[in-house]
């Protein structure tokens, strides 16, 4: 197991994402942060933190779960629901998702049938800490914290403090039996 | 879990996934849009061998909230005779291309038998005066919505507890969530054998009136035989009725539940079913999001045959 992040680069990362969502979006009005289930949540309420202290004002922030939108049911066993809170009304607002790892883009997918079904967003923007590649949809992240070149035999872990009580992100050689709960 | 039959027997982490799944689809029946893909393409049947228009209502709104399909069927008024009959039908669903069926059934294990027979997924929706675990997961629901958690709760459930699946499912389901569960009524409205249950017993409601954080009221069941045994409806309501002198008498957060359908006037009176206190349509909107988290558990990822 390699480390390829540390705790300092995840903070790095994501103070740098905050400022190029500001920038992007020209501010932090209208914005809603909304980190999916489960590591994306803090690192969400962590960017919103961010955007505050740069702006002098306060962001919505809430989670996302997207169990109820997979396209997989029928062939893993469910796991269980995380919360899903929505601060305000999306409608006419930039909806920015937030997630640890991008992967296939399944779990993206999933986030903006949710998404869908919960409000109409003016748009919606992606920021990862981490993307790994091996995209199976067209789907592409608006703020990466690392790109990183991965092959599928390889595994990434990420870890969050608020989570994990350690942080950081590493990656390892699948073991032999398939690793489930990194970001798909 | 394969089916979802009896709340005797299973496992507190269960009971609690099933809940926490239960809350979180209470979140999306608030929606403005209240539905989910998450069982599209798949089709529950709703086989109710006993009259029932609440629960399997309840089952098809969490069905169709979950995006999936469904199936009723209803023997009508003829009923259908036991043994091969029953065999038949459960089959003949099997081949119309169900995947889980919801079965009520006025015979104690007919649910059993029928997960014997089919390999689809079982939830019982309510055998004889056995079972009815859907029941019990919203009313846990309710409670824990309302206090938070069930540990260390006095629960008083009142009247017919012998004919009751609603008792029955209930005792188990709040014990294993650290309950402490008092049944009151009389003798001859108590289950004959009471080894086993996790209960104490009350002779009368007056007694354990103020000690009680909910209070859990029965309908008196006419169709068991539930009237028979006690001499009038006036007598029944004086000793087991909520009534309104009994609700001024209740600690200011006691709760009181009700299974449906009340009837005002015997077990509760207007003034109780109408207060802020009694948590009935609160157990009637859990009721789609339990079935909802059952329906989603029993439905998702492979099985072990």
């Amino acid at each position: 197991m390699r480390a390829v992040m540390t705790g300092d680069d995840v903070e790095r990362a994501l103070r740098r994402i905050a400022y190029e969502i500001l920038e992007r979006n020209r501010g932090a009005e209208d914005l809603v942060l909304l980190g999916i289930h489960t590591r994306g949540a803090p690192l969400a309420v962590r960017l919103g933190r961010y955007l505050a202290d740069i702006e002098e004002t306060g962001v919505e922030v809430g989670t996302l779960d997207i169990g109820m939108y997979r396209d997989d049911l029928d062939q893993r066993p469910t796991t269980p629901l995380g919360p899903t809170e929505i601060p305000v009304s999306l409608d006419g607002r930039t909806v920015v998702l937030v997630d640890d790892v991008l992967y296939t883009g399944r779990t993206i997918r999933a986030a903006l049938d949710a998404l869908a079904d919960i409000g109409r967003a003016r748009r919606v923007q992606l920021a990862v800490l981490v993307d790994r590649g091996h995209r199976e949809l067209p789907i592409r992240a608006d703020y990466v914290g690392k790109n990183m070149p991965t092959s599928l035999d390889e595994r990434v872990m990420v870890k969050i403090d608020e989570i994990d009580g350690a942080e950081g992100v590493w990656i390892e050689d699948r073991p032999p039996v398939e690793a489930e709960g990194e970001g798909r | 879990m394969r089916d979802l039959l009896s709340t005797e027997g299973l496992d507190r982490a269960t009971l609690e996934s099933l809940l926490d799944d239960g809350e979180e689809f209470a979140e999306v029946l608030r929606r403005p849009i209240p539905k989910v893909p998450a069982l599209r393409g798949k089709t529950v049947a709703t086989m109710f061998f006993e009259p029932s228009t609440r629960t399997r209502l309840s089952f098809e709104r969490a069905a169709r909230a979950l995006s999936a399909d469904t199936l009723s069927f209803a023997p009508g008024t003829s009923s259908l005779k036991k043994g091969e009959s029953l065999k038949d039908t459960v089959l003949t669903i099997q081949a119309m291309g169900a995947d889980l069926m919801v079965v009520r059934h006025t015979s104690t294990g007919a649910p059993w038998r029928v997960a014997e027979w089919t390999h689809l997924p079982v939830i019982n929706g309510g055998d004889g005066a056995h079972q009815h675990p859907t029941q019990a997961l919203l009313d846990a629901l309710t409670l824990r919505q309302r206090f938070g958690s069930l540990d260390g709760l006095r629960i008083g459930i009142v009247g017919d507890i012998r004919h009751s699946r609603v008792a029955r499912s209930d005792v188990f389901a709040f014990s294993t969530l650290g309950a402490e569960v008092t049944l009151v009524a009389p003798p001859t409205l108590l289950p004959p054998d009471l080894t086993g249950w996790p209960v104490e017993v009350a002779r009368e409601l007056d007694d354990v009136l103020t000690e009680l954080d909910a209070i859990y009221l029965l309908r008196v069941q006419s169709e068991r035989g539930g009237a028979s045994v006690f001499p009038s409806v006036q007598e029944y309501r004086q000793r087991f009725g909520m009534t309104r002198q009994r609700l001024a008498r209740l600690k200011p957060d006691t709760a009181v539940l009700h299974p449906g359908p009340m009837i005002r006037g015997v077990e509760i009176d207007h003034e109780v079913a109408d207060d802020a206190r009694c948590l009935v349509l609160n157990q009637v909107a859990n009721g789609v999001a339990v079935r909802m988290a059952a329906l989603f558990q029993l439905l998702g990822g492979e099985r072990d045959e």
